[in-house]
This record gives structure tokens, C-alpha cells and sequence, in this order.
């Protein structure tokens, strides 16, 4: 558990708070700074608050490869499409390059095709950037330059550089970009996520802030084209539980032209990558001929997997990865709900660190609390991975599964909350433990016990 | 459509939701238009139109009650589900979230009572 989990609200010195002509700076404009700058704005305005706000981002998403890029899986979960939608904020098109709609679940064992309870595409598969190194004509909108668009149009004004130092003088926070002048704020907003170099600066401010626990991880990029794409990988998002060692979780993600590759686990290292793509579950899901070695870019970026200590203090507060966010999916959806809790509170309650304290620590406490059961449910799933007897228990109860009504198939249901990252871990945890999906598991891993299986491909790739 | 489309596509005539039927979420309208159609004393009255961003079916979000009307496509639509549990899960850590849906529902009472005053005066 995090140390200020449980910490009592302390009374700030001053009671702090936004005014008409107050200047706010968004360090970052990743999805956390994008999302507090146009919800800041927005709620100031229902509240009738005028606010200056100055978005600090270094790098251009309108170009491709690593300088338009924010490093990620591109998907975007099923419930934070929902929220946005309720919010207003409908995904175009132009921006999502790709509606998934199903999950194939890839196991020595078997593969087994897990649908979305309402056949619909409620999951996104987007690129953070332009997309990779090689793209020669971009098709698709950055969704991290949709994201910034939006708050520009919302009234934040972009600041394009990098800011390398920040301190408080006559009581407010000040930020300085490279070579330029400092300049003075209300309150700053820290979005600058967990591989940027400027965290050291604020754990040297001497404020209990210590940045996020992380590890690395590996993204690569294929291009196959749309049609080869339809005819594979289809709207499928295709999940793998193999038995590598240090490997916690991969995934293959179909785009629009190009495919992504993500690998999770200890030291994620070439070796641990060539055993990943030699596999034969994951050669089976790519297109005949696909060569591992001709992928069209690469990266290690660290991942949170245990949220910062204190992420608040006076005029200051620190919102997604390099604040608190959820463990291994759904990042952009934690980057929305962090941010969305400091705006509000910085509007409603004040900026001092009392009232983030009040108004946006019970937010990280809740998604803090969520991932220690998270962690449980991915030991869990850890143990499948390392059990072949679980494995084929798991693989029969799912296929079983899916000639029975949506609300029956338990399995399913919590595999692919698990996948998507659509629900709190604390939910799929407790349908886990159902005794029905309990009993049905035992009866197929006795069943799994004495009939020998050979590996059966999916089915239907495509639709 | 194309492939990065979100939501479901529903053809001409095709129902989204059916009057006296149980709900379990509202849809988001993302392309296309819909009308809303109420079945009563055997005539079916189009009480409105919605189009794209509007949010529909909102009542059985809050009340656990069957539709009150009937969504039908007028052309292509492509509209997205938001289940009921994530919504009020989601309403329940951050109240702002129902903000939008507050301000439609406020919208519909005023037209609402412009039309009675309306039907008032011509009656
Ligand atoms: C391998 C991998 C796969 C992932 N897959 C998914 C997924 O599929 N779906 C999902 O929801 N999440 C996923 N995530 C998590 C997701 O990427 C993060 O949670 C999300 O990017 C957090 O957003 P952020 O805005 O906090 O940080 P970031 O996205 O890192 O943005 C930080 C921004 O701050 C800027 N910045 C940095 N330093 C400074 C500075 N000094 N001054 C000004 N600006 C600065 C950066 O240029 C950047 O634009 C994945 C993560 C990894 C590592």
C-alpha cells in the first residue's frame, strides 16, 4: 500500500483558490495534461471562472515516428469510450483507426475468439502519434493531437517546449522552459507522464513526492496494410497467455494499416522479444509469410506499476502516470480520471494542498486500492500461464462458454474485463471467485485431466 | 463505413430500442439521425428527432422502467451503447459526469412545456 493512502487530511496555510485571471500551467500534453486543461476549462466555465491556461508540450504529434509519440498499446477501453461519449466527447473516425469488437484469447492449448456481450465496437485501436517511423502518408489523426486540439479549442494555449526546471517563489510556482524565462502560476498541473527527465526536479523540491515505480516494456510496430489486416487479424485484439518466462502479458493490436506489438513483464530484453515472435501461436495469428525482423519501429518505454508517493502539494498537483494510474491497462482511461479529479477540485475546492487532498487523493485512493487486487487477479492469471492443466481448463471453459446467453458465460466475461480493462479489478475479482465459475472450472480441469488435447486454431478470424 | 467506426450500425427502419421494452443503457448518437415514436390509443405520434452527439434512452438509466418510446433509424445511423452499470459506476466517483445528460433532460423540459403551452393555446 502506498504510505499516504492513509494519511489524515492536513490544513493547509492558506486557503488557496482559484480567482477571475488566475494562470494555470499543464506540463504535458500526453492524454492526462490534454484531458485537465479541456475539463479545467470547461468546468471554469459553468462555473464562470476565466482562467489562463498554458499547455507545456515538446513534442509535435502531427509528425511521425518517436517525435510525435507518446509509446502505448493505442487502445482505448471500453469504458472510457462510454464516458467520453456521455461527456460529449465522441471518437471520430478519423482519429480511432480501428473498432475492436472481440478478443482472441491465444494459449498452447488452444485459441478461442471472445466477443463483446453487445457485438458492438466499443474499443478503440488509435495511434498515440502519426504513427510509425515509416509512414509515408498519414491517414489517421494522432489521438494525442485529437486530445490537445480539443483543449485548444476550449481556450489553453500552447507552449511547444520542453520546461526543465520548476520552483515556488513569494508563495506561487514558477516553470522555465529551456532557455527561456520563468514564469509564474497558480497552479501547475504535472502531466508529464513516467519517461520524461524532469522528474528528479520535483523529487529534489523536498514535497514527499517520490515518481512512480516502473518497468520496461516493448512496443513494436508491423506494417501489413488494411485488406491483409481485415483478412488476419480482423477487429480482434488478440491476447496471449504463453508460458515465457518473465513474460507477464502480450498482445497483438490491429490498426489501421499497421499492427501493434506490446510485451509486459521483468526485464523485457531481445531474447525474451525473439522467443515472443518465434512462437508459434503468435506466427498462426500473423499473415503467411510475415517476417518477425521486418517490423517498422521500436520502443522500451517504462510503464507505472505503483502509483507516485504524495502527488500534491501547495498549487501543485500531479495527474496520470506520473501521479497514480491503473496497473497494465487502461492507462489513458486512469489518465482521464486523475485529471478529471484535479480539475474538478481545482475549481470547486481550491488548489491548496488541503483541498487536493480532500478533493482529489480519494480519487488516487481509489485506483490505488483497485490494483492491489489487481495484483491478486494477475498472479492468478500468472499461474494459468505457468499451469498447462489450468490452461486447458480455462481454454475448455471459455469454448464451452460461448453457445451459452451473454450472462452465463462468467469466463468470458471476466477475461475480457481483464483484457480491456473495462471494469475495476475489485469487480472482475469478485465474479472470479464465483462459486459457478468456480465449479465450472474444476469440472473442466478434471475432465482436462483425463482427455488429452491437441491445439485447436480460432476458428473465424475475420468478421 | 470505416473501420475505425465505434458504436453499432443500424439500417433504415431498424429499431434501436422499443417502446415497452426493458432497458439496460442509453445510446449515443454518432452519425445519422433517429426518431422517436410513442405508441398510444392505436396511433403512433413521432414526438422528435435526434442527431448526431445527442444522447437518447437516458430514463432507463435512472429509472428501472421499461422505454417510454420507440428509437428508429431514419437512414443509416451509427449509434454507441453506454450500459447502465459503467454509467453509474462512473456517476458515483464523479458526479460530474452526468452534467451533460442533466443539461439535455433540462433542454427536453423546457421544449417540453413550450409544446403544452402550445397545444393550451390551440385547444
Ligand atoms: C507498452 C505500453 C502499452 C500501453 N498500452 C496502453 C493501452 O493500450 N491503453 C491504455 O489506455 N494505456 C496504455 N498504456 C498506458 C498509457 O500509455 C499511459 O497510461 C498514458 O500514456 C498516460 O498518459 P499521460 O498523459 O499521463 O503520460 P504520457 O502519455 O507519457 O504523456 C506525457 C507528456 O508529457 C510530455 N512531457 C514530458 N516531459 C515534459 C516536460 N519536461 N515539459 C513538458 N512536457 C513534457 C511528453 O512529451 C508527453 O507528451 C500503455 C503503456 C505502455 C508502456
Amino acid at each position: 500500500m502506498l504510505p499516504w493512502l492513509g494519511a489524515p487530511p492536513l490544513e493547509s496555510p492558506e486557503d488557496a483558490r482559484l480567482v477571475d485571471g488566475c494562470s494555470v500551467a499543464v506540463l504535458g500534453s500526453g492524454p492526462a495534461g490534454s484531458f485537465f486543461a479541456y475539463f479545467l476549462l470547461e468546468m471554469a466555465a459553468h462555473a464562470g471562472l476565466r482562467l489562463q491556461v498554458d499547455l507545456y508540450e515538446p513534442r509535435d504529434f502531427s509528425k511521425a515516428g518517436a517525435q510525435g509519440c507518446n509509446m502505448c498499446g493505442g487502445i482505448i477501453s471500453e469504458s472510457l469510450v462510454q464516458n467520453l461519449a456521455a461527456e460529449g466527447v465522441n471518437l471520430p473516425p478519423a482519429v480511432v483507426q480501428r473498432g475492436i469488437d472481440s478478443y482472441v484469447l491465444h494459449m498452447d492449448v488452444g485459441s478461442v475468439r471472445i466477443d463483446t456481450p453487445l457485438h458492438e465496437k466499443r474499443i478503440g485501436a488509435i495511434h498515440r502519434g502519426s504513427g510509425p517511423r515509416d509512414l509515408s502518408t498519414a491517414r489517421w489523426e494522432s489521438f494525442d493531437l485529437h486530445l490537445q486540439r480539443r483543449a485548444l479549442a476550449r481556450g489553453a494555449r500552447l507552449i511547444a517546449g520542453r520546461v526543465d526546471a520548476v520552483d515556488w517563489s513569494e508563495r506561487r510556482p514558477w516553470v522555465r522552459v529551456r532557455d527561456g524565462e520563468r514564469k509564474q502560476y497558480d497552479l501547475i498541473a504535472v502531466a508529464v507522464g513516467v519517461n520524461s527527465t524532469i522528474l528528479p526536479v520535483f523529487e529534489a523540491l523536498n514535497l514527499g513526492y517520490r515518481r512512480p515505480k516502473t518497468t520496461k516494456t516493448v512496443i513494436r510496430e508491423y506494417f501489413l496494410g488494411e485488406d491483409v489486416i481485415a483478412a488476419t487479424l480482423g477487429t480482434s485484439m488478440h491476447v496471449f497467455l504463453l508460458d515465457i518466462p518473465r513474460l507477464e502479458f502480450a498482445a497483438i493490436i490491429p490498426k489501421g494499416d499497421y499492427v501493434t506489438m506490446c510485451l509486459l513483464g521483468e526485464d523485457v530484453d531481445n531474447a525474451l522479444i525473439e522467443d515472443f515472435v518465434g512462437r508459434r501461436e503468435v506466427v498462426a495469428c500473423m499473415p503467411p509469410g510475415w517476417d518477425a525482423q521486418a517490423r517498422s519501429c521500436q520502443c522500451l518505454p517504462q510503464m507505472n506499476i505503483r502509483g507516485a508517493d504524495m502527488p500534491l502539494a501547495d498549487r501543485l498537483v500531479f495527474v496520470g502516470d506520473c501521479g497514480v494510474t491503473r496497473l497494465y491497462k487502461d492507462g489513458i482511461g486512469g489518465a482521464y480520471r486523475t485529471a478529471k479529479a484535479a480539475a474538478r477540485t481545482a475549481v470547486f475546492e481550491g488548489v491548496s494542498a488541503a483541498a487536493f487532498r480532500r478533493g482529489y487523493l480519494p480519487a488516487c485512493r481509489r485506483i490505488a486500492r483497485d490494483n492491489d487486487v489487481g495484483r491478486i487477479a494477475f498472479f492468478l492469471t500468472r499461474l494459468v500461464q505457468r499451469m498447462r492443466l489450468a490452461r486447458r481448463a480455462m481454454y475448455r471453459t471459455v469454448v464451452a462458454e460461448q453457445s451459452k446467453a451473454a450472462n452465463a458465460r462468467r469466463l468470458s466475461g471476466v477475461l475480457w474485463d481483464m483484457f480491456s480493462g473495462s471494469a475495476p479489478y475489485k469487480d472482475i475479482f469478485s465474479r472470479m471467485l464465483h462459486p459457478a465459475l468456480m465449479g465450472a472450472l474444476a469440472r473442466s480441469a478434471a475432465v482436462s485431466a483425463v482427455h488429452s488435447e491437441r491445439p485447436v486454431p480460432v476458428e473465424d478470424k475475420k468478421s | 463505413m470505416s473501420t475505425g467506426a465505434l458504436g453499432k450500425v443500424y439500417e433504415d427502419g431498424e429499431i434501436l430500442m422499443r417502446q415497452g421494452e426493458a432497458g439496460d443503457g442509453m445510446f449515443v448518437i454518432q452519425e445519422g439521425q433517429v426518431e422517436i415514436v410513442v405508441d398510444a390509443g392505436g396511433h403512433s405520434t413521432r414526438v422528435r428527432v435526434a442527431g448526431e452527439g445527442e444522447i437518447i434512452g437516458e430514463m432507463a438509466v435512472f429509472e428501472n422502467v421499461v422505454h417510454s418510446a420507440t428509437v428508429r433509424a431514419m437512414g443509416r445511423v451509427r449509434a454507441l451503447t453506454v450500459d447502465r452499470r459503467n454509467f453509474l459506476r462512473q456517476i458515483n466517483e464523479d458526479p460530474s459526469i452526468a452534467f451533460r445528460l442533466v443539461q439535455t433532460m433540462s433542454r427536453r423540459v423546457r421544449e417540453l412545456s413550450e409544446e403544452v403551452v402550445r397545444l393550451k393555446r390551440q385547444s
